[in-house]
Order: structure tokens, then sequence, then C-alpha cells
């Protein structure tokens, strides 16, 4: 088994925030958290808009885990990163280090108090018994010891949201690519970051101080 | 023997001057509760339409949770 990881195919998500909702009901998420998001990019424009569902991308060097300074985080087996409630400070340390802003904190209380760190635990529970009363509270329910995938992906109407294995899910995005009438041009540089300008140079180095 | 008694002496305070290594080693650890493995439970009843794997096994629930994710391939799907 290699990682548990999210695909997300801009081409097939349609803004429908299935899987936010079903994120929502399946782990009970309090109100003002959103462990799952769907991101839209060009915004009514006709032809251009593209949507992607985002949370915890379950990162193999996750930068949360690095700042924590309690050291709550850990990762599992499956690659799966996952936080202890009883230990984590609630400083918010990792909110900022996180590029995709997973980490969420509940808002309760007249002075902004802020609560313990709930994050998308592929849901895959946390550390307490397996299917016990007190991992749902926490952490939600815990599909992957009930043999199921994440209720965002298996959800997902258009099947453009993809969970597990990172190489079974490559697999089938790359699968899907290749029937689109696309090849390899659609991985790589070109795709990340354009296509440039013909005859393109890389910019210069700055001279190096002696 | 004073003498003797007196390098002793002398001998264990003079420890506390030594200079312990202070780098850090890069090194950090998760510092919660043990969390347990999802194939250590065991599968739902086949109604609840869980997996099928022995209690355990990492091996049979990999196998299961794979063919699971295996019907997210609408090209082939294998049991929808």
């Amino acid at each position: 088994m290699a990682r548990m990881k999210f695909l997300c195919d801009a081409e097939r998500c349609i803004e429908c925030n299935g899987c936010v909702t079903a994120c929502k009901q399946e782990n009970e998420v309090p109100w003002g958290v959103n462990r799952r998001r769907v991101v839209t990019i060009n915004d009514g424009i006709v032809g251009a808009e593209k949507s992607i569902s985002v949370a915890c991308m379950h990162c193999s060097d996750a930068p949360c885990m690095a700042v924590c300074p309690v050291d709550c985080f850990y990762r599992t087996d499956d690659g799966v990163v996952l936080h202890d409630k009883d230990l984590c400070i609630g400083c918010g340390y990792c909110f900022y280090a996180c590029p995709f802003g997973a980490p969420q904190f509940p808002q309760a209380g007249a002075f902004g108090l802020r609560g313990k760190m709930d994050k998308c635990t592929f849901c895959a529970g946390g550390p307490e018994k397996d299917q016990s009363e007190a991992e749902f509270k926490k952490y939600g329910r815990n599909r992957l010891s009930e043999g199921k995938l994440p209720a965002c992906a298996e959800m997902c109407s258009t099947k453009a949201l993809l969970g597990g294995d990172g190489d079974v899910i490559a697999d089938i995005y790359r699968d899907r690519v290749v029937r689109r009438g696309k090849g390899s041009e659609v991985w790589g540089w070109g795709t990340a970051y354009g296509p440039g300008k013909p005859d393109a140079q890389p910019p210069a180095q700055p001279a190096r101080k002696s | 023997m004073r003498a003797i008694l007196l390098i002793v002496i002398a001998g264990f305070a003079l420890t506390a001057c030594g200079n312990r290594e202070q780098i850090a080693d890069g090194k950090r650890s998760y510092q919660g509760k043990p969390d347990s493995q999802p194939w250590n439970n065991e599968p739902l009843a086949a109604e609840y339409r869980g997996g099928k794997w022995t209690k355990g096994d990492r091996a049979s629930w990999e196998t299961d949770i794979k063919a699971r994710q295996l019907t997210q391939h609408e090209y082939k799907r294998i049991d929808q």
C-alpha cells in the first residue's frame, strides 16, 4: 500500500457541493467548520470556469506536522495525517503553515475563543478506540475501519473527486485523460505553468556575491 | 585519607561544570495517544456494505479496500 490521497478532476467537478455536504453529514462537523470546500476559479466566465474540491491533502511531508509545537500530529501506516485533539492547544500554527487552509478552528464564545483544531481525517477517525463514541465525537466517523472510503469521494456524483491509494487513483485519472484524447502533454511543466512564449529563454540567474 | 576524600568530592562537584550537547537532532515524534489500525476491526455485516477481510490481516484489508477504490473507475466498475 502506498499512501491515501485525494485527487479532484477539474474537468468533471460541477460545483454541486455534494462532497461538502457528505462530509458535514457523515462526521457531524460543527457549524462554522468546513473540513472540505469547493473552490471555483473564473467564476461566471463561460467556458473558463473550473472547480475543485479541497480538503486536507494528507501531505507526505506535512507542514502542519513540522510546525506543531506540541507534536500532536502523526501519520498512519496508510499515509493519513491525523492529530490528537487532547494534545492540541489551538495555537493556529498549523493553519498558517498549511497551503490548502485545511485546519479549521471552531469559533465559540463572545471573545473569539479559538478551540482545538479540526480537519479532514480521510474518514479514518483518530487516536481513540475505533468506531467508539469518543472517536466519533472528537474526529468523526472511521470509515476506513469499516472497509469504506471517505464519504466525500464515495458520494461524488460525477466521480470528479477520487479518494484512495495514490497509485490506484492516479491510474484511474490517467485512463480518463487518455480516453479524452489527450496524452503525456497533460502532465508536466507546460500544464502546470502554461506553454509560455515560443523561443522563450529561462530567466537569467542573478550574479552571486563572492 | 583526607586528601583522597577531598579529591573525590571535588570530582563530584566538577561534574556540574560539564557541557552537555544541546544541539537538536531534528527528530521530533508524536506525543499523543497511540492509534489502532483499521484492519484490526471486524468487518461490518453485509447489509451495511462494508468490506470483507480477516481481522488483523493487513494484506486482506488492503486487497479489499483496493477493490473498493476501483469501483470509482467507471470503465472498470466491478460490483455496481
